[in-house]
């Protein structure tokens, strides 16, 4: 728990008819900000950016889980 | 002209309600004015106290059996849907995840919450008071949260694996560390003049052992609790009783001897203890009885203790006792069964039954002084 809260940010669009092609597909892994997600086999925590395989980094897994939000959630006991 | 007064056994006939194979009968209760031509059947507060008993036959905290004798079916049955929806009592009624990554969702970890019985001083329970949900909706403000109305609870659980553990262990509650969140994990959070109230009997479940989540190394539960005062019939989870249950009282009449190997088989009828065995005596043998001649030292079957009985009617499907037993209940004499789920002990409870049913009298009374003006 790192008890920061991470920020939205916008994917910044290259733009044109090509803006398909660019992004996760592109592969570029240009720095950017990261996203933190939860390894589904060895719940490692996996940080990644834009473009980056979606991998966890310990064991090799392929199914990564977002983490959950650090709001309140305000429940009924009923 | 004076009140006509029946003779006894005629009173008692109408209380019984009788059990047949296939029907019951005399099943409603007829001591109301007008019933019977030319008796007074008034209610009277004198005759109403000469004739009310209350004894007990179990008193345990968490369980009392009594038998109520003298009221009608309907004031019974009054206290004991009070008992069950609506004698006030404490319990966890909102809920704050900060965290939960445990494989239970939210609000059915608010649900189980919200049905684990609290218990604390009995008379910090009772000075609480009720807190009043704001409406926008009617324009209703509400009564803000105080150490008066809310009782704050945490549960903060974090699962880690156990770094002594055998290596061939097997088990969770070896391999890791809390991989069990149980009721005795709630701490109460003291608020304000609680503290005094709850000096002597502070606010806790009232078992130390309900599971409540199971957790896996890395997964943690962080949540705050906020309990209030509620009735069982707004949420099951705030009725004050497992059971609240009264049965009539049986009555088993033998009209004729039952003897010998019937007499046995009589008995196999009911659960153990109904009916007892006694030897027909040198005088019943020689009274005018016919069916006792030669009998003397034979079995007898005798009604020991009717009110262990189920009235299962076993013994009217067989031909043998054909018209030699009659089976009845005493339709004012309720044997009552009240279980508490631990907050209160189970005896204060029926008295907080009654409270309630006076209280809900006087609003009565009030409201008529009302339409009067």
């Amino acid at each position: 728990m790192s008890g920061q809260r991470e920020a939205y940010t916008l994917p910044t669009q290259t733009g044109g008819l090509n803006q398909f092609a660019s992004g996760f597909a592109a592969g570029d892994a240009s720095g950017g900000p990261t996203v933190q997600y939860v390894c589904g086999e060895c719940a490692a925590k996996v940080s990644l950016g834009r473009g980056d395989a979606i991998r966890c980094s310990m064991c090799g897994h392929r199914v990564l889980y977002k983490e959950r939000t650090k709001r309140m959630v305000q429940f009924e006991a009923r | 002209m004076a009140p006509m007064q029946p003779p006894q056994d005629d009173l008692d006939r109408r209380k019984v309600v009788g059990i047949n194979p296939e029907t019951v009968t005399n099943i409603t209760s007829t001591d109301f004015p007008g019933h019977h031509a030319g008796e007074d059947n008034s209610w009277s507060l004198s005759n109403f106290k000469q004739n009310l008993k209350v004894h007990f036959h179990e008193n345990e905290k968490d369980e009392a059996i009594f038998s109520l004798v003298g009221v009608d079916a309907s004031i019974a049955n009054a206290f004991r849907r009070i008992l069950i929806a609506e004698v006030p009592t404490l319990a966890i009624e909102k809920v704050y995840v900060q965290n939960n990554t445990s494989v239970i969702a939210d609000e059915v970890l608010a649900h189980r919450l919200g049905l684990i019985p609290l218990k604390g001083r009995i008379e910090g329970l009772k000075w609480l008071k009720w807190f009043f949900e704001p409406n926008p909706d009617l324009g209703f403000e509400g009564v803000g949260r105080t150490d008066y109305n809310t009782v704050v609870l945490s549960l903060n659980v974090k699962c880690e694996r156990n770094p002594h553990a055998d290596k061939n262990a097997t088990e969770p509650e070896e391999k890791y560390i809390n991989s069990s969140v149980y009721s005795r994990h709630i701490k109460w959070a003291v608020q304000g003049s609680q503290e005094e109230q709850f000096r002597d009997g502070p606010i806790e479940p009232v078992s130390p052992d309900i599971l409540i989540a199971k957790l896996r190394p890395g997964q943690e539960i962080d949540i705050i609790m906020h309990a209030h005062l509620g009735k069982g019939g707004d949420h099951a989870k705030f009725s004050p009783v497992a059971t609240a249950t009264y049965r009539l009282l049986p009555t088993i009449t033998i009209t004729k001897p039952i003897l010998g190997a019937d007499a046995r088989k009589f008995q196999k009828c009911f659960p153990p203890g109904v009916i007892d065995l006694e030897r027909v005596t040198p005088s019943d043998a020689a009274s005018d009885e016919s069916v006792y001649h030669g009998r003397e030292g034979d079995e007898k079957a005798v009604v020991k203790d009717p009110m262990r009985d189920t009235v299962s009617r076993e013994c009217l499907r067989h031909e043998e006792f054909r018209d030699k037993v009659k089976l009845g209940r005493v339709q004012d004499h309720f044997i009552f069964n009240v279980e508490s789920t631990g907050q209160f002990p189970s005896d204060m409870l029926f008295l907080e039954s009654v409270n309630v049913l006076k209280y809900k009298a006087k609003r009565l009374l009030q409201a008529l002084d009302e339409m009067e003006k």
